[in-house]
């Protein structure tokens, strides 16, 4: 069921172009990500529907409800800011307690409902503490409760992770999966970092310069892009131009670089001329001293140029004429009885016709989109 | 203690020290000096009599001076009060708007004080004469008699008091809001608050320091303000200020004069040490930095 909907929404900030035309549903009790670069319009989209934000055009619906123009307090949506936004002048009691209050519930209940929230995110014990006696990982918890003591019919997450450290950041994901699984309201979850939306979401939307770009599961987003710009920003890929030189069933024979041709599946409306992009993340790709003789496969000759072990897998650096291609080997077996692969070897990279990816045609202005800042931290729409 | 605050401790006492003679010399010998007149005899002359005497202490107990005490305090409280009840959307309005504007408002509550405050205020009495400005159009829309008296009414001191401070409490009150984080307001209006209960249970304690600051930096002179009531309030709007001048300059009777200066020093002491603790419990809990 579509439970909280985007209707053809337009933003601008003056001739700034925020939001374009932008429609997307969210279902009801999902983990739902927007996932984009700074300045992508994903904060603003996260505040139109709390209500910070008016949209220029467009609607917003929650539950069969129209609530473009409702004020944030008659909403509802709660908001876990990306800086928290605790009350600095009240405890964490408080702080959980503050939406019950100005609600105006009795005070048993609330009690009631302030002990049980703290004790779903183990903060009793901090209890009567002022946020600036906190963590930032106390803190992300305590904004939280604060936020789903509400009840809300959608919990939005801005950035939520963003200012805590690695370690942190990912174990909070986990408190999140599972607290999501215990209270079972809609998430809808702002971020800029991959894995992070990855890990955690039920559908992703991918959004670019006010735009969705795409829309599916993690495993949708990561193996099909749609688009260059998702490719390049969800993980690692190699990227090729090419140039169709044949359709052939199932398959289109490419003309890439200065490669052998290179022989992919065709699910797209390409003609034999036509310009593509062409993705084949490095995990996709084998490497071996020995010619493989499988069928079905894509073959390149080239040289190590770089390795970098890391234990679970290991990433080489192949020319393949004087063309620089990422290759991730994952080891699943032990390492140390195999021959190894060594700097300066003569190797074949090899490939699946159907693990690499041919991507929408060509466009001038994606060229710019493939050298992405990989993590930004400050979003620019909330500065 | 750590060596390394110990010297810290040292630097600090050093270098406060020049200015804490200062203080000494020309703040509180003084003040104690004031104190100390009060107990002597006052001289034919106007001059300050040799014996010590308790009398002008007596004198205190003149039944004229409990009701200029209160009423100096309760003017001076309620103006105290509107000044900061003006303040606060002020001060929230101004930190909220755009640079260029907030630095044009911030101008136009300076402005004022680049009129002698004297002629700001004989400038009101020419405003409230029975022939003024006021009066006419009060008198035009039917909302005042003719024949009643805008000047020399405590409403009137009221007015003038907090006309004159209002910027004192604006300053404290915009520097605390702006340092505000206004992204608070949001979350509460985000949990179910209305733009008045986000502005009350948010954004008043957060800038609760600046509240104190508006809150003593107008009550300090409300309570001896002397120009105002004079002019404004005549002999029957009197307040403390005025009785003070009056025993110096007309009755050149200085013990006298200190003695209810005394009084009225210890009367805006209270109100200070009471601030100022409260201020220190808050800078504890964390709400001041």
């Amino acid at each position: 069921m579509d439970f909280l909907i985007f209707e053809n929404i337009s933003k601008s900030y003056g001739s700034n172009k925020v939001i374009d035309n932008l429609s997307i549903a969210v279902q009801k009790g999902e983990i739902f990500s927007l996932l984009g670069p700074s300045g992508c319009g994903k904060t603003t989209l996260l505040r139109i529907a709390a209500g910070f934000e008016e949209p220029d055009s467009g609607r917003v619906i929650l539950d069969g409800q129209d609530i473009t123009n409702l004020p944030p307090n008659k909403r509802k949506l709660n908001t876990v800011f990306q800086n928290y936004a605790l009350f600095p002048h009240l405890t964490v009691r408080d702080n959980i307690a503050f939406g019950l209050k100005v609600s105006g519930f009795s005070k048993e209940k609330i009690n009631d409902e302030v002990e049980r929230y703290l004790d779903l995110i183990q903060m009793t014990d901090h209890a009567s503490k002022k946020p600036s006696k906190l963590s930032g990982g106390q803190k992300q918890r305590v904004a939280i409760a604060r936020a789903l003591i509400n009840k809300p019919d959608v919990l939005l997450l801005d950035e939520p992770l963003a200012a805590l450290d690695l370690k942190l950041r990912q174990r909070m994901l986990v408190d999140l999966d599972w607290m999501h699984d215990e209270v079972g309201i809609t998430f809808l979850y702002v971020t800029h970092d991959q894995s992070e939306a990855m890990s955690i979401s039920d559908t992703i939307a991918v959004m670019n310069k006010g735009r969705i770009e795409q829309k599916g599961t993690s495993v949708e987003v990561y193996e099909a892009p749609r688009t260059s710009f998702v490719a390049a920003f969800i993980g690692d890929t190699n990227f090729f131009d090419g140039e169709v030189k044949s359709i052939d069933g199932d398959y289109c024979l490419l003309s890439v670089e200065s490669f052998p041709d290179i022989r992919v599946y065709n699910d797209k409306a390409v003609k034999p001329g036509g310009k593509v992009y062409l993705s084949i993340r490095p995990e996709k790709i084998g490497i071996s001293h020995n010619k493989p003789s499988e069928e079905k496969i894509n073959v390149l000759k080239g040289k190590v140029e770089e390795i970098i072990y890391l234990g679970s897998h290991t990433k080489y650096w192949i020319s393949v004429n004087g063309f620089r291609i990422s290759v991730i080997a994952v080891h699943n077996t032990f390492m140390l009885d195999i021959k190894e692969i060594s700097f300066n070897d003569e190797v074949y990279i090899y490939w699946s016709l159907d693990s690499c990816y041919m991507l929408e045609q060509y466009k001038e202005e994606d060229e710019a989109l493939l050298t992405l800042p990989d993590d930004e931290i400050l979003d620019q729409e909330t500065v | 203690m750590k060596p390394s605050s110990y010297s810290k401790k040292r630097n600090e006492l050093l270098s406060s020290f020049p200015s804490f003679i200062w203080l000494v010399i020309l703040f509180v010998i003084p003040i104690g000096v004031i104190f100390a007149i009060a107990f002597k005899a006052a001289d034919p002359y106007g001059g300050i009599g040799e014996e010590w005497t308790l009398s002008t202490i007596k004198e205190l107990f003149n039944p004229i001076y409990p009701a200029i005490f209160w009423r100096t305090i309760y003017l001076s409280l309620i103006s105290t009060f509107i000044a900061i009840l003006l303040a606060l959307p002020v001060g929230y309005y101004i930190a909220r708007t755009g640079k260029r504007m907030r630095e044009i408002f911030l101008v136009l509550v300076i402005v004022p004080f680049w009129t002698n405050f004297l002629i700001r205020i004989i400038a009101w009495k020419v405003l409230l004469h029975p022939d003024g400005f006021i009066k006419k159009i009060l008198v035009t829309l039917s909302l005042a008699d003719p024949n009643s008296i805008l000047l020399y009414r405590p409403e009137t001191v009221l007015i003038v008091l907090v006309y004159s401070h209002l910027p004192f409490a604006i300053l404290p009150i915009y520097a605390a809001a702006e340092k505000f984080d206004f992204s608070l307001i949001e979350a509460a209006r985000d949990l179910g608050a209305s733009r008045f209960q986000a502005f009350r249970k948010v954004f008043i304690p957060g800038i609760s320091s600046g509240i104190v600051a508006a809150f003593i930096v107008v009550l300090i002179p409300s309570l001896g303000s002397y120009v105002i009531p004079e002019l404004v309030g005549g002999a029957s709007v009197e307040m403390i200020g005025s009785k003070i001048a009056q025993r110096s300059f007309v009755d050149r009777n200085l013990p006298h004069a200190s003695a209810l200066s005394a009084l009225l020093m210890l009367a805006v002491f209270i109100p200070l040490f009471f601030a100022a603790l409260w201020q220190r419990k808050a800078a504890l809990t964390g709400k001041v930095k």
